[in-house]
């Protein structure tokens, strides 16, 4: 990764400048999104269904673009890039999805590994993290087992150690508790609590109010009806140099 | 490379269902069929050659003078004069058994031998064949020589009989070789429809490589080693039994020694351009695969 695509020092991770998402001829879903993430915070993002949060996160995780606005990522402009640098900026960005996405003919080992097999890392390189991932989220007796024969936490577990085995910059989780009984959420909010501290931005999509109680400064961002509200103050644009 | 090298582990990214679907099979049906349309073209073509090569500077000249000992006299005459001109390669009188032979066929006497055929006034004919060079001149020439030698012969250049034949046998070579190329143009349609269905059945798998980052080439050669893998088998699987029924017309035709059949072979040449079909085959369903992911691939973010 060349040095121009690394967030400015004391810059922002993400910066949101009026942007607006338009699926077809309808109007936008989301209008006027602005907001910048630093580096090494925790957000959540809420907001009601239908709201625009799973557009939000699409446009972060290099999914779609905006049909206008800015939108920055460690310090490119995403908007006017070239579609072929896109796979390097998506090596950095970690993805959690509602609905796990795990291949599945694919064992929960080669689903983890899978990050670092397309980046080129090699089957004796990678062996070691993949182990250890396995064994962090409690599923090494598990490693050759299929998404199919896992429980619903056990792929949502798979799906983030898959998210984070490459030590992504940015994490991104939409509704990564939804599927979960509460004890499990509380355990994938403490492996985010932890990756955060090692210094990985986390955004969070979630309707749980009382998850968002559990992280000390986290800080929200609430959608509705596609438009931003920014209920605690840190997410204005340009960014608060106060 | 035709069958791109791809590690074993991302190999399983796509599950392994080899030879599961239509495609090999119908590719195999597609490649038996340009084989042998092929063979055929060629075969045909080289007839068509053969054929023109041995029309385009030959006559036959046909003296039908009453009189046996006066057309025995201008035969040999118009013979060697003929011989003795430079645009004239060959002059050969036509035996009298040869011609009495090729009429036995026809009129039931064996060797010839027959009363009633050796009573007919069979004319003295000459075969001339030209050396290369411009026909109307010669034959021109030839044609005064003949009103010279033998007057009131008739000069019959081959040309004018055996050249429609030629032509269609021509034009049979050209069919057969627009079925190899529409053939050829079907079994790409068929690789075409085979990546884009791929992509269809594992959008989900593709989008989830996109996200982690996988390039484009990355997703591209996983899908084009398996189309091209199954598309070898079915290339394979075709020409094998295209060979087949090919030796064995081959064995057949080889006991084929009269009239135009006796000038189809398919020659050296002929059979290096179809052994090489089934690999020129595997190249381009590589390629079209190749082609027809990225230009797919490229619709998505």
């Amino acid at each position: 990764m060349t040095a121009a695509t690394a967030p400015r020092p004391g810059g922002a991770m993400v910066e949101f400048d009026s942007v607006g998402l338009r699926y077809g001829p309808d109007g936008e879903i989301l209008s006027d999104i602005s907001f910048n993430l630093q580096p090494g915070s925790f957000y959540f993002l809420t907001g009601p269904s239908g709201a625009g949060k799973t557009s939000l996160l699409k446009m972060l995780y290099l999914a779609q673009r905006p049909s206008r606005g800015i939108v920055r990522l460690f310090g490119e402009d995403l908007v006017a890039m070239p579609r072929q640098r896109l796979p390097g900026f998506r090596r950095r960005i970690g993805v959690v999805f509602q609905d796990f996405r795990l291949i599945p003919h694919l064992s929960a080992r080669d689903n983890i590994a899978l990050p670092l097999r397309i980046a080129g890392v090699s089957e004796e390189d990678l062996s070691g993290p993949v182990g250890e991932m396995l064994s962090w989220i409690g599923l090494s007796e598990r490693a050759d087992a299929h998404p199919a024969t896992l429980s619903g936490g056990e792929q949502q577990r798979v799906a983030i150690a898959r998210a984070v085995i490459a030590r992504p910059q940015l994490l991104v989780a939409d509704e990564p508790t939804g599927n979960v009984d509460p004890e499990m959420a509380m355990r994938l909010l403490g492996l985010f609590e932890a990756l955060n501290r090692l210094g990985t931005t986390v955004v969070v999509a979630t309707h749980d109010i009382h998850l968002i109680s559990r992280i000390d400064n986290a800080q929200m961002m609430r959608l509705e009806k596609g438009r931003l509200a920014d209920p605690t103050g840190a997410l204005r644009y340009p960014p608060n140099r106060a | 490379m035709i069958i791109p090298r791809v590690p074993v582990q991302h190999r399983r990214l796509l599950p392994d269902r080899r030879l599961s679907g239509p495609t090999p099979w119908v590719i195999a049906i597609l490649m038996m069929l340009t084989l042998l349309a092929a063979a055929a073209g060629i075969g045909l073509a080289r007839s068509a050659g053969a054929i023109g090569d041995a029309i385009a500077g030959r006559v036959t000249v046909q003296i039908v003078t009453a009189n046996p000992v006066t057309r025995a006299e201008q035969a040999a005459a118009l013979r060697r004069g003929a011989a003795a001109q430079p645009y004239v390669r060959t002059a050969r009188a036509v035996e009298q058994a040869e011609l009495l032979a090729t009429l036995g066929q026809w009129f039931g006497g064996e060797d010839g031998d027959d009363p009633v055929l050796k009573s007919l006034p069979l004319p003295a004919l000459i075969d001339v064949d030209f050396v290369g060079g411009e026909r109307a001149g010669q034959l021109d020439r030839l044609r005064a020589l003949v009103a010279e030698t033998a007057p009131g012969a008739r000069i019959i250049p081959h040309a004018e009989w055996l050249g429609p034949v030629a032509r269609l046998i021509r034009s049979l070579a050209w069919v057969a070789g627009g079925l190899v190329v529409l053939m050829i143009l079907a079994s790409a349609a068929v690789v075409i429809m085979t990546a884009r269905a791929a992509l269809g059945t594992h959008y989900a798998t593709i989008e989830m490589l996109h996200l982690i980052g996988a390039t484009d080439r990355q997703i591209a050669r996983l899908f084009q080693r398996r189309i091209a893998i199954d598309t070898a088998y079915g290339i394979a699987l075709g020409s094998a039994v295209a060979a087949a029924i090919l030796l064995l017309i081959g064995w057949q035709w080889s006991r084929v020694t009269a009239g135009l059949a006796a000038t189809a072979s398919l020659g050296a040449a002929g059979w290096a351009l179809l052994l090489a079909l089934p690999l020129l085959a595997i190249a381009l369903a590589a390629l079209t695969a190749r082609q027809t992911l990225l230009a797919a691939l490229k619709k998505i973010l």
